[in-house]
């Protein structure tokens, strides 16, 4: 076989086995399940705990039973109990946790309905929001009847103003879509981003450990430091991918297993319903590509380190670039169309999540997306080229060399 | 195989670390390769691996130019310690014997040759960081010579091993030097290249100050040492002329001299003078011509 590929499924397969590799993969496996899961965790342990009661004095006699319905539609977080005892007696049952809260309701001189609401604390404001809506509600209906309202004229009072909002762009994402967009977009900015200094740090760490136990030297030997170098990049690339691929199935079997029985929510608003084919190869890409740039970036430095323990030095700028570019699509999320999101998108030390951000969120002619993808593919290969002649010497240099200064020695090194 | 070595100069922007080094080397031999620190023995083998390009010169292998495609052929043990602390031996060498050329099971068997040969075979499934250092270096031996190559560099391959593991060692390296191997050597112990090789150069500032073989060095060097053993006081002969060292001992003196005929002179000298225990002509040793000629620099 190649030595390239030899250095190649060595590099890949000992990754691989590592225990840490291992811990991390399944660890984050199981988070996903569970995150996926949530509704499903949220709604168990709601069955399984007590429903909350609110004790009601009704002195006008006929506001409990539709205010009883009227909470039933929307909630059944709470039931509603009818008591008939003083309100000092229920208050002491209040006090000792009986019931969360005793509501009062009388009738107004209008004959309207008005409310008191005690409870140990004001803590409880879903309790108190639900009652006020359900009461509004039966307010609304008592005084249009007072008024003598017909049927049509309640429905043309409460009917909603026709508002229509069309983006003038075709294919314009709605404010749905963008929402849902924004979710999955945030998701994949996120492994983008824990993935780059994951990896490249990983690459860093691996190319000192080499260097400082020497057996970079044999190796050299035996095949090209360039050859090595990308041999070992392009190895733990195919780690991060395998790992990749496990959260991606993990997390595509676990939210489509819960996605017949949970309906909305928590899944609608991350818009994982229906995953857009595209976003998800986009967000593969731009991970491949952010991996390439940052990998070798951190190849060639961590080539200039004799000692592990400089490595964090070494690389703390490049994990800056990464979290900047992090900290911008962070802020894009809610403003991709801003026109410094749009500037940051084409350098390529950001593109890997900014212009992923953008495609994702807006729909971004084609020519852009290509001049972003070559801005980046061209660093990346200028960055190889380079690094590639600093690596070569780099890994020569031993002594105390932890500055960019170092880089210039390094390439006066593989001069002839 | 031979290695060539022509006019090969390394320059390092101002700094010339080899300077027109020329040397041969036969098919076969253990060439003795020394010098001080810093003398460009590392830069050298560095050369002769293809990991530096030369400035000028050219290095060759049986009249073909070193590069990668040489190093299936080339076996070389570093100075210090290159192995992966955390990979276990039998993993380590197939790796490193692959990437040499060489199929995975040759590998393992080579491997278990070696590993009976130096009497550590439960090592196989053992991490390198759990070994000893001397251990290590068996390892590292065996790193180098498991795809048996044609050349191979040696530096400071005893170090760090005790006596009975150096002579398992040095075992091991004349018999590849049997096998044909040709085998650069480089070593700051001077006893064991005085044992082993027969020719040998001695590196100074990037340039070969001594070149040639053992005996000539030894017969050009000139100087002999004198060791006398008498019960008089000898320490006038430390101005005597001819004498250009001396090194008082409870016994006696030890003189360096520039030739035969001095101790002659000196022996008729102190006839009579009292009761002589001893009095030898030696050849001068290797460690007595490397430190005049390599510690020429630190004077």
């Amino acid at each position: 076989m190649n030595n390239f590929f030899i250095i190649l499924f060595h590099t890949y397969l000992s990754k691989l086995k590592t225990k840490s590799f291992l811990v991390t993969t399944i660890l984050t496996a199981v988070i996903l399940i569970t995150l996926t899961n949530i509704p499903r965790i949220i709604e168990f342990f709601e069955r399984d705990g007590d429903v909350e009661k609110v004790a009601v004095i009704d002195t006008s006699g006929q506001l409990f039973q539709p205010l009883e319905e009227q909470v039933k539609i929307t909630d059944q977080d709470f039931e509603l109990i009818l008591v008939s005892e003083s309100i000092k007696a229920v208050e002491n049952k209040v006090e000792e946790g009986e019931y969360t809260g005793v509501l009062q309701l009388t009738m107004t001189s209008e004959q309207l309905p008005a409310a008191n609401y005690k409870s140990m604390s004001m803590a409880d404001s879903v309790v108190v929001t639900e009652l006020q809506t359900a009461l509004q509600q039966i307010k609304t209906v008592m005084a249009s009847s007072q008024l003598n309202l017909t049927q049509e004229q309640l429905a043309q009072l409460y009917e909603p103003v026709p508002f229509e909002r069309l983006a003038l762009e075709e294919d314009a994402k709605t404010e749905e879509e963008l929402n849902q967009a924004r979710g999955l977009v945030y998701v994949l900015l996120f492994i983008i981003y824990f993935a780059v200094i994951m990896y490249a740090s990983m690459i860093a760490t691996e190319v000192a450990t080499e260097k400082s136990s020497r057996v970079m030297e044999i190796l050299i030997s035996s095949v090209s430091p360039v050859k090595q170098m990308f041999a070992k990049i392009i190895g733990v690339g195919l780690l991060s991918l395998t790992q990749l691929a496990v959260f991606l199935i993990v997390g595509y079997i676990s939210v489509k297993q819960n996605l017949d029985s949970m309906e909305g929510g928590f899944f609608d608003f991350f818009g994982f319903g229906n995953v857009p084919v595209a976003t998800i190869v986009y967000g593969v890409t731009f991970f491949i590509l952010g991996y390439f740039l940052y990998a070798t970036l951190a190849a060639f430095l961590g080539s200039l380190v004799s000692r592990i323990e400089d490595v964090q030095q070494m690389i703390t700028p490049m994990t800056l670039l990464v979290v900047a570019g992090f900290m911008i699509a962070m802020v894009g999320l809610s403003q991709p169309e801003a026109g410094f999101i749009t500037v940051t998108s084409f350098i390529p030390f950001f593109t890997p999540m900014i212009m992923f951000l953008r495609v994702g969120m807006l729909n971004i002619p084609l020519w852009e997306i290509s001049l972003s993808i070559a801005i980046l593919v061209g660093t990346i290969t200028i960055l190889a080229i380079f690094g590639g002649r600093v690596y070569r010497g780099g890994v020569l240099m031993y002594g105390k060399s932890n500055s960019f200064k170092d880089i210039k020695k390094a390439l006066q090194l593989t001069k002839k | 195989m031979a290695l060539q070595l022509e006019k090969v100069t390394k320059k390092f922007g101002k700094f010339t670390a080899v300077d027109h080094l020329s040397l041969a080397i036969p098919e076969g031999e253990i060439f003795g390769f020394l010098g001080a620190n810093g003398a460009g023995k590392t830069t050298t083998f560095r050369m002769i691996l293809g990991l530096l390009d030369p400035t000028e010169g050219r290095i060759t292998l049986d009249g073909k130019r070193v590069d990668y495609s040489t190093s299936p052929i080339i076996g070389y043990l570093p100075e210090e310690r290159g192995l992966y602390p955390k990979l276990k031996v039998k993993d380590q060498i197939v790796y490193l014997a692959r990437l040499r050329g060489m199929k995975k099971q040759d590998a393992l068997k080579e491997l278990d040759y070696w590993l009976e040969r130096f009497k550590v075979p439960e090592y196989l499934d053992k991490k390198v960081e759990e070994l000893s250092k001397g251990n290590q270096q068996k390892i590292q031996f065996l790193a180098a010579v498991i795809h048996r190559p044609k050349l191979l560099i040696l530096d400071e391959p005893f170090s760090g091993l005790d006596p009975v593991n150096v002579e398992l060692l040095k075992k091991a390296v004349l018999d590849l030097k049997e096998a044909g191997t040709t085998i650069v050597f480089s070593s700051h112990r001077m006893e064991h290249v005085e044992e082993m090789c027969e020719h040998l150069c001695i590196m100074q500032n990037g340039k070969p100050v001594v070149h040639g073989s053992l005996k000539d060095i030894k017969r050009s060097f000139g100087k002999k040492n004198l060791v006398i053993h008498a019960d008089f006081d000898l320490r006038f002969l430390q101005e005597y002329r001819g004498v250009t060292k001396s090194k008082q001992t409870p016994e006696g003196i030890h003189l360096q001299i520039t030739g035969e005929e001095i101790a002659g002179n000196i022996l008729q000298d102190i006839v009579g003078k009292g009761f002589i225990r001893k009095f030898v002509l030696e050849e001068p040793s290797l460690n007595d011509i490397f430190i005049e000629k390599a510690g020429a620099s630190y004077e």
